[in-house]
């Protein structure tokens, strides 16, 4: 048996009272495709991190092909044969392809003979593992899938043998994920080794030699990936298996309250991110849209949310509503009825340096109830607010502490309070549990299913499908900035599901039920 | 308005030009790392000061010039500990640079030389002397006789100060320095966007030291050839706003070296103008107030950042403090 | 939670950095071989033993009272006005105008035809860089310090071309009519028997600026616009989310900003000078950034701030006077005040952090 040519041993990592890594061991051996696998905030992005020397653990040791070695910067991790390709690219945007990879490896202080070389080195490079790319393109020119070839380039050039992938699909179309596949195997074949991060069982079926599942900071296990399932690895990677099941009647409903039709959405770059969407709400049901993240879910509720323009047809109880222009903003939506639990709550939801009793009031803060004139009615806002606090069981419930100092979840909590006691028609919801405590999840969960009785009509949008599949009354899916088809969820699988949301529709021998 | 008039507006642009272009130089190099500087006012403010005050109890210019680059470095340093280090506020650190020099040239001058916060006059070896180009004409009677090739060699190629083709060199220099080697790329790419110079394994703090330290000893020489060569000795504000023109022609600039050294023609020529209304009028027939010069520069600069002329699009992590993260 | 008390915030951060700043201006003072605790026994004495100190100390901080609240309202929508000096001259001219071209039948009326005319002459130059930054992104920094330049080139041309009156070599304008003379602090005490030295320039705009910097706490804390500044400084995409135009709130923090810088010009131009000369902000729109950094960006900070560096002006003025050092010894610790606080705050903050929370955890 050969040695490993990456070896971890307990590693620990913490900041402040978060332990982010707990005692982690691992061991890559040469010439694979080893996946780390976990869901979010299970660790693995610190590790990395830890590897490439971004931060230093506070114990432990690392082994690259059996030497102790000390990686305090990124410089150390190149020199010691590692090579990272982040999440966010780290390209300079108006350089070219060429200039980017010799950026920081150049062969000496002129730079023309550098590039010539690379030049010529990118070449072999691209022959051999199939990595074609335009050295004069300019990046901010070129596609995403493009970008990630310069980045493995990039690694590929610095010598490095132990190449480390960050989600790396999650960018990506499935045919730009296909050929990253293809890549990657070429990488292996030619001795190199890769070490793939990823959420997505799928990918770790598909390709990987050996697998490490994290759990909440732990390595739980480390296997051999045809000798496990992904039963087995969903298992492990959650622990005991949580169902999200939420006791909910079946809807009832009622009129059409929204309607889009045709909606596209452009975005600054010029990408259209949003292309023909329609769909129809009815009062007293909740529709999920599931899809991956970067499929246009996020735009088509910051339209609908006001926050930003769009062309196509939106009708709120069959009228219509302005999509550019002045009327067009979160000041008009609110006022006909339109509630938002916006993705971000820290960016966008919250005021991070306002008190509770402010962010209450955020987006209402023009209600009459709230203000005397041209003043605000602070003592109206704090009753209101710590009346809000305590339906919701927000903790600490102190109206007069910063946002920043509540926990994810009673964060969430704020918000979600505040759009829902306005009892609106529409409820815009978007990603409600994401970095959100178990307890509060179910808590958010019910108060959404008691708005949908109450009549309301709730769009929801969130990257976990068992979050849509526990909620919806009906699912739509989108890809690619379009909906790709809808199911009843008693009527379709999370296989069938998760092909829709990859693109690929048609129907699948065995999902129907 | 006869040649020889013209050609001496065009010798006074050169000579206004100078300083702005040191600046607006050291203002590139610093921008393009991604360090907002509007300190240079203060930089070049201190190195007049130090220059014309070491080179007036020294006797040597070049002592005094030595001098005045390490006035300005201190400052570079301390806006670099600012901006870079503490991750401050880039702007503002740049402001209290400005206020600094401004009470600290006059407190100092006055303590040191009672004389209203001035320096002595200097001549002889205090000042940078003109160099005058072999065969150039110097006496004003024979430089009108003569004709305009001869007029425009004495007059506006030679007879001048060595910072004077010191600072038109480093306009070639810089774009070659920028464009032709490996520093100049890493700059480029650490004011676009550090992570990726962080991630080569490249050291995001020292790139943009170099970059602000640079910019020191340009503002250094900015401030020594207004003291020791277009003035002889140190005034109370005698850089009187040049660093910010040096900003605004950066601006118009669009941060390139080469259109760096056109903007600071133009406003060079602009400064130039104002000190000859009389030309001015007779050229275009009709009055301009020297006012209007004096605020052209600013005007113009203005109607950049508008883009209504082209855009200016500043280096993309201009101004924001690094901080690692994924 | 918060790493430290917000008391150590918003009093001993800025304390740190004045102690800071006082311990270097005087090693430059014992540089220059001036004993620095005669220098500051100088200073107090001049700007606070007598009436005529606290009437010159009050004069100076009723100037940066009105600069601090201009550059701290637009601090509160993450703008940075540096253009205060160039809104304060245009305010002057706009003072000018006001004074000369009516008759006012008495000061008060003439006050507020000068309030008005002033923040209207403010606002206007500091709404081109404000519709410029809302509208084409150009920085907000790099057009007010043009917008510096380029009132002061009008200035320049008004005072020699157009308003100088005839006969007069010096630019400057005519003198205003003695009707609309500001009551000084000597004539408002008279009535109560309280002495006041008649030679200092404090006047009647002195309770304007507190008016101002009452108001400015109500607009910022209780108003509804306030609220939308605040939330628009903190967070743009917060803001949007919302529903608060950022165009509204960078053109109204902008404009409210430049009234403020405006007004400043009724308390040098109308209450002290009584015409209008070259450079009349004398500095005091850029002192108006170290006034709102110090004093934390809120009203009464920004009056406690104002009056310290009225302190320092007149203390200035007598070191000057009886040390023979330059007033520019104040633009040093101006200076030094504004790198401490406003650039340098990691610096003070971060072993301050620390400090209290190894406090916190010795104590749990």
């Amino acid at each position: 048996m050969t040695d490993p040519v990456l070896e971890l041993i307990g590693i620990s990592k913490s900041f402040g009272p978060v332990q982010a890594n707990k005692d982690i061991s691992l061991r890559v051996m040469p010439g694979t495709i080893h996946g780390i696998i976990g869901e979010n905030g299970a660790g693995k992005s610190t590790l990395m991190s830890i590897l490439y020397g971004f931060y230093r653990a506070d114990s432990g040791t690392i082994r690259v092909r059996g030497q102790e070695v000390q990686i305090a910067d990124s410089q150390a991790a190149i020199a010691a044969g590692i090579g990272m390709v982040f999440q966010h690219f780290k390209l300079v945007e108006n350089f070219t392809v060429l200039e980017n990879i010799v950026l920081g490896a150049e062969d000496s202080a002129w730079l023309r003979p550098s590039l010539a070389r690379a030049r010529k080195e990118l070449r072999s490079l691209s022959d051999d593992y199939g990595l074609s790319v335009d050295p004069d393109a300019v990046i901010e020119e070129i596609g995403v899938g493009m970008q990630q070839r310069v980045e493995i380039l990039k690694a590929l050039y610095r010598r490095a043998d132990i190449l480390i992938l960050d989600e790396p699909t999650g960018v990506l179309t499935p045919a730009e994920a296909d050929q990253l596949f293809r890549i990657l195997g070429r990488l292996r074949a030619e001795g190199k080794t890769v070490i793939l991060i990823t959420h997505k069982l799928r990918e770790i079926m598909e390709i990987t030699d050996s697998v490490s599942v994290m759990r909440r900071g732990e390595m739980v296990a480390s296997v051999t990936t045809r000798d496990t399932s992904p039963e087995q690895l969903a298992e492990l990677m959650v622990g005991r298996k949580v169902l999200l099941q939420v006791g909910k009647s079946p809807a009832r409903p009622g009129a059409a309250v929204l309607q889009v039709d045709d909606l596209r959405v452009t975005d600054a770059k010029g990408v259209q991110r949003v292309k023909g969407v329609s769909l129809t709400v009815h009062a007293g049901e909740i529709l999920g849209i599931a899809g991956v993240a970067g499929n246009g879910q996020s735009e088509l509720l910051e339209v609908l949310g006001g926050m930003r323009p769009a062309t196509g047809r939106v009708r709120m109880d069959g009228q219509d509503i302005d999509l550019t222009g002045h009327h067009s903003d979160g000041r008009t939506r609110r006022a006909r009825g339109i509630g938002h639990v916006p993705e971000d709550r820290q960016r966008e939801g919250l005021i991070m340096e306002f008190f509770a009793w402010e962010n209450v009031a955020f987006g209402y803060h023009d209600a009459p109830a709230y203000n005397h004139g041209p003043l605000m009615d602070q003592n109206a806002l704090r009753n209101d607010t710590a009346a809000k606090m305590a339906r919701f069981d927000v903790r600490p419930n102190n109206c007069w502490l910063t946002a920043r100092n509540f926990s994810g979840g009673n964060q969430q909590k704020i918000v979600v309070a505040r759009e829902i006691e306005r009892n609106p028609r529409l409820l815009l919801v978007g990603q409600p549990t994401r970095g959100v405590d178990i307890g509060a999840i179910e808590f958010i969960h019910k108060q959404l299913i008691a708005l949908r009785d109450a009549g309301a009509a709730i769009l929801l949008v969130s990257v976990e499908l068992d979050e849509i599949m526990a909620l919806s009354d009906r699912i739509a899916v989108m890809f690619d900035g379009q909906i790709m088809g809808e199911r009843q969820p008693d009527a379709t699988t999370v296989q069938e599901l998760g092909l829709l949301m990859a693109g690929m529709t048609g129907t699948v021998p065995g999902a129907a039920a | 308005m006869d040649f020889f008039t013209f050609v001496q507006i065009l010798d006074a642009t050169l000579r206004f030009a100078t300083p702005l272009l040191l600046a607006c130089l050291a203002g590139l190099f610093s921008e393009r790392a991604g360090i907002f500087d509007i300190g240079l006012e203060g930089k070049m403010l201190v190195a007049a000061f130090l220059a014309a005050a070491v080179a007036a109890t020294s006797g040597s210019v070049w002592v005094g010039l030595m001098a005045g680059i390490a006035g300005s470095l201190v400052l570079a340093v301390v806006h670099g500990l600012a901006a870079i280090t503490f991750r401050g506020n880039q702007l503002i650190s740049g402001v209290a640079v400005n206020f600094f020099a401004s009470g600290i040239t006059v407190v100092v001058a006055q303590s040191w030389f009672a004389q209203g916060g001035g320096t002595p006059q200097l001549s002889g070896d205090a000042r940078f002397a003109a160099i005058i180009w072999p065969g150039a004409l110097t006496k004003i009677r024979e430089l009108r006789a003569a004709d305009p090739l001869t007029q425009t060699y004495s007059e506006l190629i030679s007879g001048h100060a060595i910072i004077v083709y010191i600072a038109l060199a480093l306009v070639p220099l810089s774009w070659w320095v920028l464009y032709r080697t490996r520093f100049g790329l890493r700059l480029r790419a650490v004011g676009e966007n550090p992570a990726a110079v962080d991630t080569a394994g490249i050291s995001v703090v020292r790139l943009r030291f170099a970059a602000v330290l640079i910019a020191g000893v340009l503002c250094g020489l900015a401030g020594a050839y207004l003291s020791t060569a277009l003035q002889a000795g140190f005034s109370k504000e005698m850089t009187a706003g040049r660093g910010y023109i040096a900003l605004a022609a950066l601006i118009f600039a669009k941060w390139r070296p080469w259109h760096a050294l056109w903007a600071c023609l133009l406003f060079g020529f602009l400064q130039a103008l104002a000190l000859r209304p009389d030309v001015l009028e007779g050229v275009i027939g009709l009055k301009v107030q020297g006012q209007l010069l004096d605020a052209l520069p600013y005007i113009l600069t203005v109607i950049i950042l508008a883009g209504f002329v082209g855009k200016a699009i500043p280096p993309r992590a201009g101004g924001e403090p690094y901080v690692k993260e994924r | 939670m918060d790493k430290m008390p917000k008391w150590a915030d918003v009093v001993l951060l800025p304390l740190i950095s004045l102690l800071l700043a006082g311990a270097i201006s005087a090693l430059v003072l014992l540089a220059t071989g001036v004993n620095p605790v005669a220098a500051l026994g100088v200073m107090i004495d001049g700007a606070l033993g007598s009436t005529r100190g606290w009437g010159y100390t009050l004069y100076y901080a009723t100037n940066f009272i009105f600069t601090g609240l201009a550059v701290s309202v637009a601090f509160h929508a993450r703008l940075f006005n540096i253009g205060g000096e160039g809104q304060a001259l245009l305010g002057a001219v706009g003072v000018t105008l006001a004074c000369l071209m009516i008759p006012w039948p008495h000061w008060t009326i003439a006050l507020l035809a000068a309030v008005v005319a002033s923040a209207l002459f403010g606002a206007a130059w500091a709404l081109i860089p404000a519709w410029l930054q809302a509208k084409r992104g150009s920085h907000i920094v790099i057009t007010t310090i043009m917008f510096n330049f380029i009132a002061g080139a009008l200035l320049n041309y008004l005072l020699v071309e157009v308003m100088k009156p005839a006969g007069i070599m010096e630019p400057a304008s005519a003198n205003f009519p003695p009707a609309v003379h500001l009551p000084n602090f000597a004539d408002m005490l008279a009535p109560f028997g309280i002495p006041f030295s008649p030679e200092a320039p404090a006047n009647v705009a002195f309770l304007l600026a507190l008016l101002a910097a009452f108001l400015v706490w109500v607009l910022i804390w209780r108003t509804r616009l306030g609220y939308e500044i605040r939330a628009f400084g903190f967070s743009e995409t917060g803001a949007r989310y919302a529903g608060i135009s950022g165009t509204r709130i960078i053109l109204i923090s902008m404009l409210i900003s430049g009234a403020l810088a405006g007004m400043m010009s009724v308390n040098n131009v109308m209450g002290e000078a009584e015409r209008l000369v070259l450079n009349s902000a004398e500095g005091a729109g850029f002192i108006g950034i170290a006034v709102a950094l110090m004093g934390r960006n809120h009203p009464v900070g920004v009056v406690l701030a104002a009056v310290l560096f009225g302190f320092l002006y007149q203390g200035g003025a007598q070191l000057s006077f009886q040390l023979q050092i330059p007033t520019e010894m104040v633009t040093i610790i101006q200076a030094l005040v504004i790198l401490f606080t406003g650039a340098l705050d990691q610096m003070i903050r971060a072993p301050l952090e620390r400090a209290f929370l190894s406090l916190r955890k010795a104590r749990a």
